[in-house]
């Protein structure tokens, strides 16, 4: 009671209260130690998905060292533990902002956007303070992450700054309020952290979106990520917003699985959103346009599909199915995968030749692989089987010839995926 | 690989201590696992040889070999690695097995469950009490004097959840023929009762396997299809694994399955075993020793090989020998766990009532006009069956023996090395032979083991050590004593001809009748059904395990597998050692763990 | 994102996810056509003789040589089932009854050679100098005969065994996979309408006595597999 404290307690109290405003920039802030903005910040990071790049895998959380390859040669990821001498621990919150959102180090150094700060500028500083919490709670592992390793002119990271200026647009994610607030979460989840375009938008040649055909499928790292816009034939026209939703969760829908780099985000990020994330991502997804492309399909007695057709018969049907079905969540339906009708066909080539393995999470296990086919099936053959996949059971897809399949095996050859 | 002498370069390098240890990666190795991590436990399982997988181990690329899988055995243990010895008669010289013929034994993550037939049948109420009830009914005198064949010391009824756990396991294709007590149109009205239906749907008959029912239902017969862990539909099984629908290649057993549709620990429990933080496997891993500490009555852990040749010991809690039944024997053996059986003065335990399964077929020979059978559409455990001559399910009064067996046209495919059969008469090789073959294959019936009869045990019939030959390691082989005993020859002859009978009634233009005779044949595959050695059962003089299969002598040992029969009924043994380790599990879960040492007194 | 470690222990752990490497497993490699790899000039002559005895060409399919029946010996014996790898090989080697198995310290490789030797040299001490396939059509079913009836005797090799072997592998060539030598075209395949390496048979196993129209296919492939145009 006040009147028991008196003057002097009162005053006391407002001595504290003043103290703790001042400690604190913002007059909204959360204290960084507290349970629930270290669990926020925890799942931020899920939905950034930082342990893809930042943690090797089996390797320590967060502590960096993991090559990713870009079109420019390889970047290593830094060690964002709160190491003192090796990690980000010594760094201030404004400075951990600036990286996260703006792309710039506490020295002033560029970052290359393979940290995907064009997307993450759409998080707000909340957002980045919470992910900071929560980094900032894992152990702090010692481990000296050397980060210049691109070949010249692209080791300079001043140029950084025209690259910035031709592609990076900062700023926080408006809400559009025509739209319902799971539309407004979709939209919000895959333009910033899940930073779904990092990978399904295609690039110019300096490595900028290609903004007029948002998220209509790219090349990177030796796979080709589909395109995810209503198109019929290569998107998720087909899918239902629950089949989306399912992919996210479980990396499984009745149609196709993830494998390959998609089946990592599936392992380390989607499959832990919750389920209003994941259908809110489904809705905004489901929301956007196709091409609307009208493909004629190749001649059914064409040589490549005729041969293909054989091949088809004998082979990938033991799995796949006569009718080119598969079977629900455990052979994608190749009579109705969009990915299969890519424009690059890079990743439908690699699977067959390579074969694969889908992504097991917890509610779905079973992580099915597909055999390699490269031994048995030379490149022309390769071809015709893709030609016959990607244009029966009504799909309709560019030819593949041969120069396609020889170029996705010799440049697979050394990978170790 | 040679090691030449025995591995003893130093002291065993000894590595963190786990929970439970499993000795051998297969069906009863992967069921155990799974249960085990259930309760929380830290449990490594190490398995003799390598990983696989059907992606890359077994793909429908080049599965497809009849040559490397079924003529060169390419996915079996090699003899060079590990063999036995063996004579028909104990006053002979034991020889070596130099290449595998009369069973195949498995090698890998998977075990046999990768490889077999996945023909799943429980054995009979009466089979779990065969002593007592074949006393009973025929008294002591009707049995042969030298069969020590004895009663397992769990009843049908204790073991029927552990049935059904394993067939919904596996997904189980079949036609129920006896649902808690009321017998079912279609199914098997021999069979004990069942709690429930079977979770999918029987599989669809080829042809000759139609045919063969519709005869049989005309001879009077109640024909009904072979429980298939080969899937007649897509399946989630209770762990959340998806399987697929079998698609009849003809490549079943001695080959992985390519296509997710046979049951297999890969294709049941691997995938979300694998999961578990507290579980982790070690391949290329021979576990040479169970350790015992000085008392000899409790187990310390194993000892295993690497394939550098280096000795490992993994110390652990609660040891689980699952390494399939002959390796068990051999194992306790080496181990000295138990008393060694001999046959003269009739005492001891290890080794004992080792039996096999007394098979034989018929092959039909039709006229290529009128039959087309495609038999090379086919699986594993495909097939119209008869139970009316199984175990006592007719009076064997008049006929002079006990046992029997099912019988049914259960042909798997017609891979054609081993499958473009000629009718008896037709000359080996020319231009006689050239024209029957060309005439014939479409239109044989090769059931394979269309009779597929009961082992009993037998005083001189029995496994122990070799004194002459040695394995890499320099240890003794192992020393199989086996020879055919009239009761089953009888057996044997009886059903064979009731088989023939049915072919016949089939349409067949001539009919080629094999039957099984002794000696015992080590060149002549009969199955790999082996058992005995280690029996469960309620006297310690003559069991090495109780009635959950724990040792009598080491109880934080237990002993899964066919090594436990005490016979081998009229069936295939598998979904029977699946049953049995749900049922150790259930024990070791709810009493053992509780307040470990012995479930049963002695 | 594989987890296989090798940890100090020569073995690999397996823990966390299911392990997966591309193009892993062992796919087949097809014999390369060309000279014998184990056989002697005369001994292939011999086998091939001996392979068109066996399966005689006919109008419809060709004869036991024509389909590469001795080139799959001749591969096999080459390669580690000739050398008996796997085998259990350690001595003593005593002679056991019948059912314990051959106890022989030779593999196949040298059966077929002592084998051969002796066989060329009983042809031609019976038939003034000429070898096996030198005979006519006549002699060499007479010869034949005699070894399966146990009649013509070799010095220093079991006949009998001899062709029981050579019969059963001769066979064995013709009906396996054309990728070890035998087989060619898959000629014996088409003789008896076995569909060869397939795995769906789904949409067949209710068509009950109706031929399987589909040609047969081997895990190389068909001709069909190759379109024809560019």
């Amino acid at each position: 009671m006040l009147e028991e404290k008196g003057i002097a307690g009162l005053l006391g109290s407002v001595a504290a209260l003043w103290f703790a405003m001042m400690l604190s920039t913002r007059a909204d802030a959360s204290d960084p130690q507290e349970f629930t903005e270290i669990e926020r910040g925890r799942y931020l990071a899920i939905t950034s998905d930082c342990a893809s790049c930042h943690t090797v895998p089996g390797g320590k959380p967060f502590a960096g060292g993991r090559p990713i390859e870009t079109p420019f040669g390889n970047i290593v990821a830094p060690n964002i533990t709160p190491d003192l001498e090796t990690g980000i621990g010594a760094w201030s919150e404004e400075a951990f902002d600036a990286a996260v959102r703006k792309g710039v180090r506490p020295n002033g150094a560029r970052l290359y956007p393979a940290m995907p700060y064009n997307a993450y500028t759409k998080m707000s500083r909340d957002d980045v303070d919470a992910i900071r919490a929560y980094l900032n709670s894992v152990d702090p592992v010692s481990n000296a992450v050397i980060a210049n390793t691109l070949p010249f002119p692209f080791n300079i990271r001043a140029t950084m700054r025209v690259w910035d200026e031709l592609y990076f647009k900062a700023g926080e994610f408006k809400p559009d309020p025509a739209k319902s607030a799971e539309w407004n979460r979709g939209a919000f989840l895959v333009d910033g952290p899940a930073h779904c375009g990092a990978c399904h938008t295609p690039k110019t040649f300096l490595g900028g979106d290609r903004t007029d055909q948002y998220l209509q499928g790219s090349y990177l790292q030796g796979w080709s990520a589909p395109d995810i816009t209503n198109d019929k034939h290569t998107g998720l026209g087909e899918w239902s917003a629950e089949d989306v939703a399912s992919y996210l969760k479980t990396g499984h829908n009745r149609i196709s699985a993830a494998t390959g780099p998609m089946a990592e985000a599936v392992s380390l990020s989607t499959s832990h959103m919750t389920d209003e994330d994941t259908r809110a991502i489904a809705a905004y997804l489901k929301s956007l346009p196709g091409k609307a492309s009208i493909e004629t399909p190749l001649p059914a007695n064409s040589a490549t599909m005729s041969a293909g057709n054989a091949i088809y018969r004998d082979q990938c049907s033991a799995c796949h199915g006569i009718e080119g079905k598969g079977v629900a969540r455990l052979f994608p339906s190749v009579a109705g995968s969009s990915m299969v009708r890519s424009n690059d066909p890079t990743t439908a080539i690699r699977i067959v030749l390579r074969g694969a393995r889908s992504v097991g999470t917890r509610a779905e296990p079973t992580a099915p692989g597909m055999p390699s086919y490269g031994w048995q099936l030379d490149d022309g053959q390769v071809a015709a089987v893709l030609n016959y996949i990607r244009n029966s059971w009504g799909g309709a897809a560019p030819a593949i010839d041969a120069k396609d399949v020889s170029r996705v095996r010799s440049d697979t050859a050394l990978r170790p995926d | 690989m040679d090691l030449s002498g025995p591995v003893k370069s130093h002291m065993p390098r000894k590595l963190p201590k786990k929970d439970v240890v499993i000795i051998g990666f297969g069906w009863t190795g992967a069921i155990m696992a799974n249960e085990l991590t259930d309760e929380g436990l830290e449990v490594i399982a190490l398995e003799r040889g390598p990983w696989r997988d059907a992606p890359t181990d077994f793909p429908p690329g080049y599965m497809q070999d009849e040559l490397r899988y079924r003529v060169r055995h390419e996915l079996f243990l090699r003899p060079d690695q590990m063999t036995f010895t063996f004579r028909n008669k104990i006053d002979q010289t034991a020889l070596p097995i130099r290449s595998w013929g009369a069973f195949m034994p498995p090698n890998g993550v998977g075990g046999g469950g990768v490889h077999w037939n996945a023909e799943m049948w429980r054995f009979l109420p009466s089979d779990f009490v065969l002593k007592t009830h074949l006393t009973e009914r025929y008294g002591k005198d009707f049995l042969p004097e030298d069969m020590t064949i004895q009663d397992w010391g769990i009843t049908y009824d204790e073991l029927e959840p552990h049935y059904d756990r394993f067939e919904y396991l596996c997904g189980t294709s079949g036609t129920a023929g006896n649902l808690n007590g009321k017998i079912q149109e279609g199914g098997n009205p021999f069979e004990g009762p069942r709690s429930r239906p079977y979770p999918t749907p029987a599989q669809a008959q080829p042809f000759s396997h139609t045919l063969f029912g519709k005869a049989a239902r005309e001879l009077g017969y109640k024909p009904f299809p072979q429980p298939s862990g080969n899937l007649s539909q897509a399946y989630t099984n209770p762990l959340g694994l998806q399987m697929g629908p079998c698609t009849y290649c003809g490549f079943c057993e001695w080959f992985g399955c390519s296509n997710y549709s046979k049951a297999s620990p890969q294709t049941t429990i691997l995938p979300y075993l694998i999961r578990k933080p507290n579980f982790s496997a070690r391949d290329n891993s021979e576990v040479v020793k169970i350790n015992v500490d000085r008392s000899g009555k409790h187990a310390t852990g194993v000892t295993f090989v690497d394939t550098s040749g280096e000795e490992w010991e993994q110390p652990a809690d609660l040891v689980i020998l699952s390494a399939f039944s002959l390796f068990n024997v051999q194992l306790l053996l080496h181990s000295k766990i138990g008393v060694p059986y001999d046959p003269a003065s009739n005492t001891g335990v290890i080794g004992r009532n080792y039996t096999h399964q007394t098979t034989s077929t018929v092959n039909g020979f039709f006229d290529h006009k009128k039959f087309n059978f495609n038999p090379f559409i086919a699986s594993g455990a495909i097939g119209m069956c008869i139970d009316e001559f199984n175990g006592d399910n007719f009076d064997h009064g008049p006929h002079g023996f006990v046992g029997g067996g099912y019988v049914g046209q259960v042909q798997t495919g017609a891979r054609p090395i081993e499958s473009t059969l000629t009718p008896p008469g037709t000359p080996k090789w020319g231009a006689a032979w050239k024209s029957a073959v060309r005439d014939n294959y479409l239109s044989t019936v090769k059931p394979g083991t269309g009779v597929h009869g009961s082992s009993y045990a037998y005083r001189d019939v029995y496994l122990g050590l070799d004194p002459t030959y040695k394995d890499r390691f320099g240890r003794p082989l192992m020393q199989i004593t086996m020879d055919l005993h009239d009761n089953e020859v009888k057996q044997n002859r009886f059903l064979t001809d009731k088989f023939a009978e049915i072919i016949k009634a089939m349409g067949a233009d001539h009919v080629a009748k094999q039957y099984r005779t002794a000696p015992y044949d080590i060149t002549q595959y009969q199955t790999t059904h082996v058992n005995g050695g280690a029996v469960m059962g309620v006297d310690p003089s003559t069991s090495a395990l109780n009635r959950y299969l724990q040792s009598w002598d080491v109880p934080n040992l237990f002993v899964l597998g066919a090594s436990a029969f005490p016979q081998n009924a009229g069936y295939n043994p598998t979904l029977t050692v699946g049953a049995l380790a749900y049922w150790a599990a259930a024990a070791i879960r709810e009493k053992y763990l509780k307040n470990p040492g012995r479930l049963v007194d002695a | 994102m594989l987890v296989f470690s090798a940890t100090r222990v020569g073995a690999a752990t397996i823990s966390g996810q299911l392990p997966w490497t591309p193009n892993a497993g062992s796919s087949p490699s097809r014999i390369k056509l060309g000279s014998w790899e184990f056989f002697t000039g005369e001994e292939g002559r011999a086998m091939e003789a001996i392979a068109d005895c066996v399966i005689p060409p006919d109008p419809e399919t060709a004869g036991g040589r024509e389909a590469g029946c001795a080139v799959f010996i001749d591969r096999q014996l080459a390669g580690p089932y000739g050398r008996q790898d796997g085998l259990y090989v350690r001595p003593p080697f005593l002679t056991g009854t019948k059912s314990q198995g051959s106890q022989s310290e030779a593999g196949p490789a040298q059966k077929y050679r002592e084998a051969l030797g002796s066989f060329d040299r009983a042809c031609k001490s019976k038939y003034s100098g000429k070898a096996f396939a030198d005979l006519s059509a006549a002699e060499q079913d007479t010869v034949l005969k005699g070894l399966e009836s146990g009649d013509l005797k070799l010095d220093g090799a079991d006949g009998k065994a001899f062709f029981e072997q050579a019969i059963k592998d001769i066979q064995m060539g013709f009906f396996a996979d054309p990728i070890y030598g035998g087989n060619r075209d898959m000629v014996a395949w088409k003789m008896i309408g076995y569909p060869g390496a397939r795995y769906n048979y789904l949409d067949w196993v209710n068509r009950h006595n109706e031929r399987f129209p589909l040609p047969p296919v081997s895990m190389t492939g068909r001709a069909e597999w190759t379109s024809q145009a560019r």
